[in-house]
Formats: C-alpha cells, structure tokens, sequence
C-alpha cells in the first residue's frame, strides 16, 4: 500500500511544517512590525524546551510543563527585549545579526550551566504515547497528531487575532507605517514588548513539543531558526499567511525529499551512495528552493502589500 | 594602544604553558561530554578517574594526570583536541575516542607524532587492516565484531528478512558490513540515516510500510534513546521485534527503561561476567558514582590500566616508546573482560556474549547475559595488516 | 589632530605587523611550536575577515556566507592531494579557480536582492554548500578528509616546518593587505564605497553597479579561498564544520570587533577574537557565555569596533 506510506510522510511533513509555522509566526511579526533581525528566536524555542523538560521530570504534570515552558519563552523574550533589542532596533541589520549572534552563545551556554552539558530527553505524557488510527490500518503516534492539531489552533487563533481585533488591527498599521501608529496615540513601546512576549511565547510552545522528538540540547534551536527564517523569507517577510503556507511547504519539502529522495536515487546510481546522497540533498532542497523563490520574486510569495 | 597590544601579546604567551615536568606521566582523554552523547563521556571520563584512583595517581612511582576534551561528536574538534594535547600539553598517550570518525581524524597527527594512540572505544576498520600501526592499540573490539555476533546469533535462530538501520558515519558502515558478514537470511533493507539525528519518524514509516520481519539498529547514545522510543511510540515495538548493538546498554536504558524490555543486544563486556577484576569493578563504580557502569566505563577503565600496565614495564621511563608497545602488546593486566591476547594488529581476541534487557530489582532496565556467541574472536581485517607479531 | 588621524591606522598597522612579524622568533625561544601555530591560524582567518571586510565595510553586502569560500579553498586543496596531486602551484590555483566560480555564482543570483534578502540568500547558499560537502562521501563526508601532505612548491616550501608555513601566510596576509589598500583607493574602490551609501546616485551617475559589486563579490571570494587552501595546509585536515553557518557569523564578528571598513581592523579583530575564545576557553569551560556577553555589549557600546573606540579615545585626549 504505497499511498498509506505516502499519506504517513505527508503527516510527517506537515507536523514538521507546523513546528516550523510556531516558529516562523513570532519571527515574521517581529521582522516585519520592528523590523529587527533576531537570530536568538531560536534560543526562545530552546529556553521552552528546557524548562518544560525540567518541570515535567521534577513534577510529572504535562499541563504544568507546558504553562511553565510557555511562561518562561515569554518572560525571556520580554527581558532580551527590554535589555537588548529595544537599543537595537535603531540600528541596521548587520548590528542586530551580530549582538544576536552573540545572544545565542550566550543562551546555548547558560542552558549548559544551568542544566549541565548532557542532553536532557522529555517523555511524551502517557495519555499521548499510544497510536490513533488514522486510517484503519494506518496507526500514526497520538503525540505528533496532537501537535498539528494544537499547530493548527494557535494559527488559527493568531489569524483571528491579526484580522480581527484592534491589537491585531494596530499590528497591521505598524507593519505599514510605524511612525503613524505612534501619532495615533498607541504606546507603541507596550505594543512592541507584548509583541515580543508573543512571539517568543509561541517559539517556546514549539521548542517543548518538539523535546520528545528531537532532543532536549544546547543548541537545539540554532537549526530550527535557521529554517524558520527559510520560511519567513519564503513567504514574504511581516505575512503569517506566507509563513503558514511556506512553513507547510517547507516542512513538505524536505520529508518528502529525506522519504523519497534516497530510493528515487537508488534507481540510478548505488544504493549506499544514494543513501548518503538523499537526505543531505533533501536538506539542500529547501535553501534550493528559498534561492529559487528569491530569484523570480525578491520580496518572497506574500510581500506584504503597503511597505 | 602600545598597552593594549602588549596585554594582547602578553597574553598569547601565556598559552604557552610553562616548562613541562617531564617526570608525570600525561594522558590526553578525548571524548564527548556536551550534547546528546554527553553521557557516554561521562560514563568513560569516570572510568577513567577511578582507575587512577586505583592506582593512587600513579603509575611506576611517577604521578599520573588524565586531560580530558571534549570533542562535541564532531571529527574536526578532536582533531584540534589531539593537536593541542599534543604540542601544548605535551601528553604521552592519547585515548578516550568514542566515534570511529573521530579516531580516523586524529590518527595521522597522534600516530606520526610517534605517541601511543589507544581507543577505549571506537574500531574502524581501516586502523585494523591496511592502517594498522605499531602504536595504535585498541582496548575495546573492532567495529564488525560485536554486529558479527548478532547476525551470527540471528542466523541461528534461523530469522529472515531484516531490516538494517545505521547512521551514516565510519562506524556505522562498518556495523552492518559486520551484521552482513555472518548473516546468512534475507536483507529487507538496509538505511543509513544522518549521523547524530533525533527525529526517526519518516524512517520508522518506511520500516512499517516493508513489513519485515525483524529490525537490526546500531544507533549508539542519544541517537538509541531517540530511536528506541519511537519505535515504541509508533505502535511497532509490540509488532516487529528490534535487535541492535551498541543501542540499549546502561548509557541509555535509564531514559529508554520498559521501551527496550526483551530486546538483544550483544558485546564484549557485561557487568555481570564473573571475574574479580570485573566484580571489583562494578561494585566500586556503583558505590562511587551511583549509577551501573556501562561497556564504555568498563573499556576506559581497563585503557587506563593498559596504560599503567606499560608505564610499569619499562619502569617510567616514559621515552622508552619501544619497551612500553611491546608491553602493551602482552595485555599484561586484569581485564574487566577477563584475560585476552592481542592480534597482529593490535585489537584484542576475546568473547563475543548475547544479552537480553530485564528488569532488575530494583526496577532498573539491565543488560542480562544470555549466552556466548563467539569465544575468541579475530576481527575480519587482520590478515590485511603489515605487521607481525 | 588630522594628521593623528591619517597617522594613526598606518602606526597601528605597523605594530601589529610588527608584532606578527616577531612571534616565531620569541616563540621559537621557548621551543614552542603551539605558539606559532595559533598564530598562524589566527593570520589565515585576518586573512578571511579582511576578505569579508571588502565586501561588509566598503562595500555594505552583508554576506552572511563567507565560511563557505574558506571551505572552498579548503576542500580544492583537500581533494586534489586526495587524489595524488600534491603541487602547490595547481593546488592554490584550483582553489583560487573555484572560489572564483563559486562567488561569480552566488553573487550574479544574490545581488539582485538586497537588505535582509541578501543576507538570507547568501546564507542559503553557504548551506547548500555545507551540506553539498557533507553529501560527497567519496571525500569523507561529514568525517572529514584527511591530507596527508603539505602543498609542495617544487621544493621552495617546506609547509611541514611551523616556521615557514607561519611566513607564508604573514607573506599572503601582507600581500593582501597591500592589494586590498590599492583596491579600495583605486576608482573602482570609490565606486564600492559610493554603492553602500548612495546606490541610487552611483547608478544614475552611469556606472555599471552591479558589475562592480560582483567584482568585489569574487575578489573576496578568492582571498577567502585561499585562506582556505592555508588553512587546510595547516590543519591537513577538512571537515565541512569549516563552512558551519557559525563559522560565517565569526568572520563576521571579526570584522565588526575589529572595526570595518578599516583594512587593519579585521586583523586585529581576528586577533582579539581569537585570543580571547583561546584565553577564556583555558579559564572556564563556560567560555562561550562570556564571549556571547561580550559580543553583545560590544554592539550595543563600542559602535566601529576597537579601532573606532582608540580613535575616540584618541581624539578625546588629544580635544581635552
């Protein structure tokens, strides 16, 4: 039954799509209203990971796990804001990529001593380690289909947010013309800082549900980021629809390509040279594939329409 | 200006340590302390201290001192490792390394430098063939042997369409190339995935979708934590048994625990093999560090008293590089693993075992011994070495 | 107080040239060869800052790909003595050759974008190289290639000797110093430089901007590989760790510590780098939260580097 193993792989890509999409929606808000680069979103993904690793062994609740991972992405985000980036958003690109840079040193270091140098390994809650039947004979884990279902959720809510409230509304202007927003009375400062908290918020809510599948490490969030930039640029920077569409293309991309690459490859040439050859080629596929958009349309698929 | 570049200076002198007492026996430790695998380093760099402990500190009346790097599972760090251990730190032996990409990284700088290179773990087979050197010693297996094991044990009970998983890295080639060589049924397939990755998802898929009969894994450290229980999460644990090496031991059992129950594994070592050594071994390890020692504690410590072991017959006399190979070479000391011989090319001959994971009583997930699979075992590769005995 | 100013850099430059020039001598009394060794890596990768300088301070591309010239240069070398051929001449040329095609590329796709878009694409692009060199397991993928010797120059050369390794990189450094110094004074410097400040006037004024943006692009590409056909000389080793992202954002932080648009600014930037990760990772092993720190603070307080912050200090005394 090939399409079962295809239709697996294309659940296994769109989790991967949402992770990326939780962390892409905080990244492309930030880039787009503030305009600031932050290659330390990573480290927020990494800080929720941690924390929701450490209080899930110490106390056994999930729930308590993830209020406490969440909490401790947003008050990291609102403390880097407050101490760092708001003296950062004045300067150019170059500056924020560097005192960023060193930002993610020093988180990938602290995590270290306050955790120690071994990876830590979170346990998926028993009430989600078993399998639900997708499809009657096609048993998928509990844990992965509840992470698209809670993805799909807080993109949703995000979306709503975005379209229809005020703050939502004020986020939009600010995307367009920061400085008319602040004339229009908006403590634009708050806005920024809650902002922040958000973004940072929705990175660390990525970084715990990923610890049970990928590894609970310092630096866990460097390669993360590194795709979630992927997908914000992809999409077009300051769009969560863009970055909802790329981070499922993304995340599609490169599955499909680790699934099917190898034994597409294995057609044509050795199969242990194709075994080293398909997933690092499927890992190039997706910087091959941001060059490809950037060259036909520079501003990516959704550039935001007034800038 | 003139100030600040003078304290620039000055402080570049002093990376150059000062004038090294040549009476102190020194050994550069390499292995991986951070990261996923970080465990198994400390599992090793224990070792390690409480053999010289041991030993009092020292070896032949000379004060001993272990260096330990950690070389981030990363070749090209070790590699500046074994550079700065060896010009700055000026050590007399080199050891540790778990990854075999590693050991090959670093064998040209240790090995033409002329100081003895001893792996406490890793066995790639280019160093026990056409590699092979004169001061290169293993005190733990070459890479083949312990997959050779398993598929000899699954050839006997006659198992058929396997599936083979692999990181793809030196070691890993080498672990099914060995599995390959004394496993006689169906290979369903054989996967290498990237070396060090956590996420298994679409390879556990595919395994579902080829419905073989078994799975055969080598994925050592935090890779086997990640694998193992997602194996089980997939729902597949209960459905096609998995067989592996280097996968379940004490390194990972603690955060695996009932995911791996029943499992086989097979290797050189136990903690419950009945020698003295061995049984003064794992009680003084469990006292001092509370936790089971795994087979790369037992490799790093019998490292350290192979190397005590040579210090000895020459009688410090640390220059002497042609006394101490040969003295290595009789593996004149109490092995953990019991008493063995070297090969020609420096790898030991010894015992392959077949364990299967239980629950102990204290509710703990142990690697139990079955049986013997293989008494005295020659690596695959000693024929191609230059040297002779 | 002027001629303080055009003074300055050039005493500057002098001393540290001065001071790189003696190190083999004081190390070598010691019998220390790891001295020496550090310093010549610590010249291979000024050699790799000021490439980048060329293009980030004079000319405002931000590349955040630069460590994949270096594994470039690098792997040229690698893979031709791989596979026997261990003349240096051939070696640097292929390096030089390919590092050359490569930027031709990366810059003729990447220059079309500008802003936060170039810097992603060059990113993406060093990724791919990254990635591409962990994929060719002919060379040892992500184990790493062994070298087994040094590049040969008819026998002029012994790269196997510390010493003479550690002149010819001073040489190649002091070289490109000088090339990079006729480079940036020249009209096609001042072109460059009017690109980063004002690229609409430069263009309207009738230069082919773009053209010369690429030039610069592959200049520095090419000094940037063969600081990687050095490195890989000293090393005799390649793994593609040498192309990690994180090697890009060092380079880069050597140039802003250093102070950019400055020719002896990434020099010394790479010096001070370096020396500090040396210094700090021998007192704690918790090295790299200082670093982050200090990374930081350097942004946000010393705005155009150390060099920037002397001439302050500099001017300040002299003012007062």
């Amino acid at each position: 039954m090939p399409y079962l193993l295809v239709l697996e792989e294309a659940l296994n890509g769109i989790e991967l799509g949402i992770m990326l999409f939780l962390m892409a929606a905080g990244l492309t808000l930030i880039f787009g209203i503030m305009n600031l680069i932050n290659l330390a979103h990573g480290s927020f993904y990494m800080v929720g990971a941690y924390v929701s690793a450490a209080t899930f062994a110490k106390t056994g609740s999930f729930f308590l796990a993830l209020a406490a991972g969440v909490a401790a992405g947003a008050v990291v985000g609102v403390f880097t804001e407050i101490v760092v980036f708001r003296t950062l958003y004045r300067r150019d690109h170059l500056d924020q990529v560097l005192a960023t840079f060193g930002l993610v040193l020093f988180f990938n270091e602290a995590v270290r001593i306050l955790w120690g140098p071994t990876a830590l390994y979170a346990t998926v809650p028993r009430f989600l380690s078993g399998q639900v039947d997708i499809l009657p004979g096609a048993p998928y884990p509990a844990y992965r289909l509840a992470i698209i279902v809670v993805g799909l959720l807080v993109a949703g809510l995000l979306y709503g947010l975005v379209a229809k409230t005020r703050i939502g509304m004020l986020i939009r202007a600010g995307a367009s013309n920061r400085v008319m927003v602040g004339a229009l009375g908006v403590n634009v400062r708050l806005l920024y800082t809650l902002l922040f908290a958000t973004g940072a918020a929705l990175a660390a809510l990525a970084g715990l549900m990923a610890g049970p599948i990928f590894t609970v490490d310092s630096g866990m969030g460097d390669s993360v980021m590194i795709q979630a930039f992927v997908v914000i640029v992809i999409g077009g920077i300051g769009s969560i629809r863009g970055a909802f569409v790329a981070a499922l293309l993304v995340g599609f991309v490169g599955t499909m390509g680790r699934a099917f690459l190898s034994p597409l490859l294995a057609t044509v040439m050795a199969p242990s040279a194709a075994d080293n050859a398909g997933p690092t080629l499927a890992s190039m596929a997706i910087y091959f594939l941001m060059a490809t958009v950037l060259f036909f349309r520079p501003q990516g698929l959704f550039p935001p329409q007034a800038r | 200006m003139r100030k600040t570049f003078i304290a620039v200076l000055s402080a570049a002198f002093l990376l150059t340590a000062p004038a090294l007492a040549a009476t102190k026996v020194r050994i550069g430790f390499i292995t991986t302390l951070s990261g996923p695998a970080g465990v198994i380093g400390k599992h090793m760099k224990d070792a390690a201290n409480l053999a010289l402990k041991d030993l009092g500190g020292k070896m032949a009346g000379l004060p001993a001192e272990i260096i330990y790097g950690d070389d981030q599972m990363r070749p090209d760090v070790g590699r500046q490792l074994a550079e700065e251990m060896l010009e700055r730190d000026k050590v007399n032996f080199v050891t540790g390394v778990i990854w075999s990409n590693v050991l090959l990284a670093i064998r040209q700088p240790v090995l033409s430098s002329g100081t003895i290179l001893i792996s406490a773990n890793a066995g790639p087979h280019e160093l026990a063939g056409k590699l092979c050197a004169p001061n290169f010693f293993s005190a733990s297996w070459q890479n083949d042997e312990t997959p050779e094991a398993m598929g000899e044990y699954m050839t006997s009970r006659k198992i058929t369409d396997v599936y083979l998983m692999a990181p793809n890295y030196a070691a890993g080639k080498d672990m099914l190339a060995g599995f390959k060589r004394y496993f006689k049924g169906k290979i369903a397939a054989e996967v290498y995935t990237k070396f060090g990755q956590s996420d298994y998802q679409t390879e556990i898929t595919e395994i579902r979708a080829a419905k073989p009969h078994a799975v055969f894994v080598f994925y050592p450290g935090g890779m086997g934590i990640q694998f193992m229980k997602q194996y089980a999460q997939s729902g597949l644990r209960g459905k096609i048994p998995l067989y592996s090496v280097f996968t379940a031991d004490e390194t990972t059992l603690p955060a695996v625990g009932a995911a791996a129950a029943g499992n086989y594994e097979a290797g050189f070592w136990n903690w419950d093999l009945n020698y003295p050594a061995n049984k003064k071994f794992v009680s003084e390890f469990r006292k001092t560090y509370h936790y089971r020692p795994s087979f790369y504690a037992a490799q790093s410590y019998d490292a350290i008293n192979l190397i005590n072991s040579a210090v000895k017959a020459v009688k410090g006399n640390l220059e002497d590089r042609k006394g101490m190979i040969a003295a290595l070479d009789k593996a004149n000391f109490a092995s953990v693993r019991g008493p063995f011989r070297y090969d020609v090319n420096h790898f030991p001959i010894e015992n392959f075992y077949l364990f299967k994971i239980v629950k102990a009583a204290d509710g703990a997930y142990v690697r139990k011994t079955v049986k013997v699979i293989f008494h005295n075992h020659k690596d695959a590769y000693y024929k191609e070495c230059h040297m002779t005995k | 107080m002027r001629r303080l100013r055009v003074l300055a850099p050039m005493l500057l430059t002098a001393m540290i040239l001065l001071g790189l020039a003696l190190v083999p001598p004081i190390a070598g009394l010691s019998g220390e060869n790891y001295t020496i060794d550090v310093f010549t890596r610590i010249m291979i990768f000024a050699i790799a800052a000021l490439s980048l300088d060329i293009i980030l301070g004079y000319g405002g591309m931000v590349s955040f790909g630069h460590a994949a010239y270096l594994g470039i240069g690098a792997y040229a070398v690698g893979i031709l003595a791989f596979y026997h051929i261990d003349n240096g001449f051939l070696q640097f040329a292929a390096a030089i050759l390919a590092s050359a095609a490569a930027a031709a590329f990366i810059g003729f796709v990447s220059l079309r974008t500008s802003g936060v878009y170039f810097i992603m694409i060059t990113l993406a692009f060093a990724q791919m190289i990254y990635l591409l060199s962990i994929s060719l397991s002919t060379f040892g993928g992500s184990n790493g290639l062994n070298i087994d010797v040094h590049s040969k120059f008819l026998g002029l050369l012994d790269l196997g000797n510390p010493t003479t390794l550690y002149y010819l990189v001073f040489g190649v450094l002091l070289l490109f110093l000088f090339l990079g110094h006729r480079l940036v004074n020249s009209r096609f410097g001042m072109v460059i430089r009017g690109a980063k400040s004002n690229p609409r006037r430069m263009a309207t004024i009738g230069f082919p901007l773009l053209r010369y943006q690429l030039a610069a692009f592959i200049i520095a590409g090419v000094m940037c590989g063969v600081a990687g056909a050095l490195l890989a000389n000293q090393e005799l080793f390649v793994a593609p760790a040498i192309m990690h992202w994180t090697r890009s954002g060092e380079i880069m932080m050597m140039v802003i510590l250093g102070g950019m648009g400055t020719l002896i600014g990434p020099v010394l930037g790479a010096i001070v780098f370096l020396l500090l990760e040396d210094v700090l990772s021998g007192v704690t092993e918790h090295w790299q939260a200082v670093m982050g720190l200090f990374l930081v603070l350097a942004v946000l307080f010393a705005r155009g580097g150390m060099l920037g912050f002397l001439y302050r200090l500099r001017g300040g005394r002299s003012g007062a």
